[in-house]
């Protein structure tokens, strides 16, 4: 007792800067979609083996060929050593002690083996995705979406529609019955089954995810997006999405991701494989707004995710924009690999971190074709006590012959109990490439607030007005409504509500 | 009456230090008044207590502003109620344009007063009339609030922003220090300008050299947190002669 006594008279002195602004942090924390939503479901028991992988893929009734890739990946994991580079601490993981599947009951008898006419959903669930605001009777004409409640998609919309168009767009699950074709063929390319621990985990026990094919010269005329939601405790959410975009097509997809505010870790671990194809473009946005654990470290969402995409042909583009808000833990490296010549790969990035939370992101742009451009801008905000870092790899093989990359990483402390940090990896191999890197770091201090409240500006508007002004460059990638979302979802995290 | 400040006293929040002992402070409408003093007297602490800075807590005494108890208002309150200080260190704000800083302030400070918002076009008209008033570089709307500033720059553009708010009360805290006499001059004459029959004037400074530009209605001498000495201009001179000295002992003797 008297041992800890003494710390906290120790790091007094200095505190009284920052006193306040942690005070609103603290306090004003608000986390909206914290709700939980009690309905029937079926969890399997806690624990993983090779039983669960065959019962899951039972479940979903699944070909041959998918049970073989799940339990391939399944003995390839068990070999693995779980991953600990990242800048984040947290005690192993026992992964005996989550379930790896679990849907609502009457969700359930909406799967794709014995879908008659409409699926049902259960009234619960659809009234979680009402309270998020997330379309899922269609009637948002803008976006179509594809709705996943733990580990499976309980909803599609405006499918018919895009059919016309030659769109694919449903649920991971459909796809492996619907179009075993394409997804052999492209399942495992981009993100194969042994590429890390995670992936591997991912690859056997995949839930569900979202499918999405554009086909040749095809212009996708609405975004196209998909809203995750954990809700059972202790539960693991494993999607996997694929996306393909054939030759001179465009899309631009969505995904939004929230869940209850709970005590104890939830595991989310997803990959997402990208392959565009000659001329095509994909923009590709993430708000991701998971439950971040309280001020102790207890609970929130371990979210460890494999995003990467392919620009296989020729002056093709894809363009990865996230807003980070949420997890307890976040492993996320969104990357491109440039593999047609011209082509061009795109990482804007926020992420926000409070409390305890831990974020470890950034991306890898690995240029093999010629001419090829990656362009990358990451910025960090970090309050509370929590640290935010950036770790980013630019790679140009000696193929890549006149390739250019620009990365630009700013960070902001809000707080002095924060932390910051950018580990960027640059390999060059091919010496007519230009690779440019910028970085800086500021702080929100006491003294910016007073000034500002001086000048007539609230305490709450001073802070998003900075904080914005800082991830302005970022939220004009993002879609207009996802980009409001992003900023308030800022604002939200960061001070709640002011009197 | 404009301001009226009656028997305060504050202390250091954090070690409860009393800095003000019992203020009295007087300003009528158009008013300028210096208050000098040798360092640690108080100076910046009162101009810090009125513009409602949490560092300090007031412990005793009044301080009304235009009929209405100041010290019961958030800092922001104050200034759009028309208080405004330039700061002896304007903070450096990266990524965020003087222009959009000052649009959201001028905005604040009409919704307090009725006024409509200002929009960025009607914003960019209004902010060049002030430009051109002080005569002052162009550039400065798009450049992040006094990132890159020179010290006078700085200065300046707290001047800058005092023609945009239009404060009834405009609070100088050591606005002199760390400036050359070009910038001094530059500042002086920016205060002039703004300078009117309704607009007050509080300049805190150690020394006279600011008073040369702007001359003062009412000097007063802050000592050991009270005004101990008030006078006309001629107070300044003095002081400027004499140094502290002579106005300390007569204090301590009495």
């Amino acid at each position: 007792m008297a041992q800890s006594d003494q710390v906290v008279d120790l790091s007094s002195p200095g505190e009284s800067e920052y006193e306040e602004i942690n005070e609103i942090l603290k306090k004003k924390f608000n986390y909206r979609e914290g709700f939980e939503t009690k309905t029937q479901v079926e969890t399997f028991a806690k624990g993983i083996n090779e039983d669960v992988v065959r019962a899951i893929s039972a479940k979903k009734n699944e070909p041959q060929w998918m049970l073989d890739f799940r339990l391939k990946a399944f003995k390839h994991w068990q070999t693995m050593p779980e991953p600990h580079w990242a800048k984040s601490e947290y005690t192993p993981i026992d992964y005996q002690d989550y379930s790896y599947y679990s849907a609502p009951e009457c969700g359930a008898c909406g799967d794709a083996c014995s879908t008659d006419g409409e699926p049902e959903i259960d009234p619960e669930v659809a009234k979680a995705f009402a309270e998020l605001g997330v379309p899922i009777a269609g009637d948002d004409a803008n976006v179509a979406v594809d709705a996943i409640f733990d580990s499976i998609s309980v909803s599609t919309t405006k499918r018919e529609e895009l059919e016309k168009f030659g769109i694919i767009f449903c649920s991971f699950s459909e796809a492996v019955h619907d179009y075993p074709e394409l997804v052999q063929k492209y399942l495992g390319t981009v993100v194969p089954y042994h590429d890390n621990f995670f992936a591997a985990l991912n690859s056997a026990v995949a839930s569900d995810g979202t499918f999405v094919y554009i086909p040749e010269g095809v212009r996708c005329p609405i975004d196209l997006s998909t809203y995750f939601r954990i809700n059972e405790a202790k539960t693991g959410q494993f999607e996997r999405t694929i996306l393909i975009a054939e030759k001179g097509s465009y899309v631009s997809y969505l995904e939004g991701c929230s869940a209850p505010v709970r005590d104890t870790y939830q595991l989310h671990a997803a990959v997402v494989e990208v392959i565009v194809h000659e001329d095509a473009e994909v923009k590709y946005s993430t708000v991701q707004n998971w439950y971040p654990g309280d001020d102790d470290c207890e609970g929130g969402i371990l979210n460890f995710v494999t995003k990467r995409g392919i620009c296989e042909g020729a002056n093709s583009k894809l363009s990865w924009t996230q807003a980070e808000t949420g997890s307890a833990i976040t492993w996320k490296y969104p990357s491109c690999i440039l593999k047609g010549d011209n082509s061009i790969g795109e990482f804007y990035s926020v992420a926000l971190t409070n409390r305890r939370q831990q974020a470890d992101t950034g991306t890898k742009m690995i240029h093999l074709g010629k001419n090829t451009r990656s362009t990358i801008i990451s910025k960090g905000l970090s309050a509370g006590r929590s640290d935010n870092t950036y770790r980013g790899q630019v790679k140009i093989a000696p193929s890549a012959e006149g390739a250019r990359n620009f990365t630009q990483c700013d960070s902001m402390l809000i707080g002095d109990k924060c932390g910051a940090h950018t580990f960027p990896y640059i390999e060059v191999e091919n010496p007519t490439a230009q690779v440019e890197h910028e970085a800086t770091t500021s702080r929100i201090g006491e003294d910016q607030l007073f000034y500002c409240q001086q000048r007539g500006i609230s305490e709450q508007d001073a802070i998003s007005m900075i904080v914005n002004g800082f991830c302005k460059e970022v939220f004009s990638e993002l879609p207009l409504e996802f980009a409001q979302e992003a900023e308030e979802l800022l604002a939200i995290s960061l001070e709640g509500s002011v009197g | 009456m404009l301001l009226n400040v009656q028997n305060l006293q504050a202390q250091v929040e954090e070690t409860e230090k009393q800095i003000l002992k019992g203020l009295n402070l007087e300003v009528k409408p158009g008013e300028v008044h210096a208050i000098m003093g040798p360092n640690g007297a108080g100076k910046s602490t009162l101009a810090s207590v009125l513009a409602g800075r949490e560092d300090y807590e007031v412990t005793d005494g009044s301080v009304d502003f235009d009929g209405e108890d100041l010290l019961d208002m958030d800092p922001e309150e104050r200034a759009r109620k028309g208080l405004f200080l330039a700061f002896q260190y304007p903070v450096e704000i990266p990524g965020v344009s003087n222009k959009l800083f000052m649009q959201t302030a001028v905005n604040a400070m009409r919704e307090e007063r009725g006024l409509p918002e200002l929009d960025m076009f009607d914003f960019d008209e209004y902010a060049k009339e002030k430009i051109e008033l002080l005569d002052m570089r162009a550039d400065l709307l798009e450049r992040s609030v006094n990132v890159g500033f020179s010290g006078g720059e700085k200065k300046r553009n707290d001047i800058f922003q005092m023609a945009l708010l239009e404060p009834k009360l405009c609070i100088m805290d050591e606005t002199d220090s760390g400036l050359d006499i070009d910038a001094l001059r530059l500042v002086a004459n920016g205060v002039n300008t703004l300078k009117n029959d309704q607009r007050s004037f509080i300049i805190v400074t150690h020394y006279q050299r600011l008073l040369d530009y702007i001359k003062p209605d009412h000097v007063h001498v802050l000592y050991n947190g009270r005004i101990v000495k008030s006078g006309g201009f001629e107070l300044a001179l003095e002081l400027e002669e004499n140094g502290y000295d002579e106005i300390i002992k007569q204090h301590q003797d009495a």
